[in-house]
């Protein structure tokens, strides 16, 4: 059951995660960046991650990608035309960095799988629930980055105004 | 249960599919996502290695990318916004001005 939801929820994602790169029309590809998001949120919840799936949903596929929406019908943006002359040297070089990422990656994969191969502690027993044992960390050893994180978003708010005003 | 490794190599093709967005689009915004993108394959990694390890950590600092995420969609919607109202175009090959 687990492995047939990671194999669909894995081809969804990347089906739409290349279609978002493909589409023309820049609402097309947020849409298609909501679908990535959710089937990340399913795979979440298949790691055992409950609580960060559900801020998945709320936070990602709900709050940023309305903002991006918004701002792209905002915008009023017509579809990419053709590029010309320069095009050919952009997708040349992202051939070839992409499929050596590409190539980097699998082997890291691989040797991740050789070497858990040999015995690393598994996974401990959860007894509490996934959401306390969060709020547990966050609020103990991470509490100065949490707090530091809420100057962060009070500055994001201060300079998104700034920069979106009136005279901006 | 699934393998961590089958995840790992999930997060890792999520991530190419980003970079090679970077690479290919010209819009701004879209661009844009296709980092929102990359962070989310990043998060991936993390919670996976999370339970592979056993330890809940990964997924306090996958709370932190969010935030920072949704901090940075803000401020770069903002700039985007501001961009279009100066330039009337979001397509990065005519916004040129600091590059030499």
């Amino acid at each position: 059951m687990e492995q047939v939801m990671f194999w669909l929820c894995g081809i969804i994602a990347i089906i739409f995660s290349f279609m978002m790169i493909i589409k023309r029309n820049p609402v097309h590809s947020a849409l298609c960046l909501v679908v990535v998001f959710v089937t990340l949120a399913v795979l979440y919840v298949l790691l055992g991650a409950e609580f960060l799936a559900a801020v998945q949903v709320i936070v990602y596929a709900g709050a940023i990608m309305v903002l991006f929406l918004f701002v792209i019908m905002l915008l009023n943006l017509e579809e990419e035309v053709h590029r010309q002359g320069k095009s050919r040297l952009a997708l040349k070089t992202s051939s070839i960095v992409g499929a050596g990422l590409l190539l980097l990656f699998l082997i890291s994969g691989g040797v991740f799988r050789a070497v858990s191969a040999m015995g690393t502690a598994g996974p401990a027993a959860a007894e509490t629930s996934n959401t306390q044992a969060v709020a547990e960390l966050l609020f103990t050893k991470y509490l100065l980055p949490f707090e530091v994180t809420s100057v962060l978003l009070l500055a994001a708010i201060v300079g998104a105004i700034v920069l979106a005003g009136k005279k901006g | 249960m699934v393998p961590t490794s089958q995840y790992l190599v999930l997060g890792a093709l999520l991530f190419t599919v980003g970079v090679i967005g970077v690479f290919i689009r010209r819009n701004a915004i879209v661009i844009f996502m296709c980092i929102e993108l990359m962070l989310n394959a990043v998060n991936l990694t993390f919670i996976a290695l999370s339970r592979h390890l056993g330890k809940i950590d990964g997924q306090v600092f996958v709370f932190f990318i969010m935030t920072v995420a949704a901090a940075e969609a803000a401020v770069g919607l903002a700039i985007i916004l501001s961009l279009y109202r100066r330039r009337q175009t979001l397509n990065v090959d005519e916004v040129n001005l600091l590059k030499w």
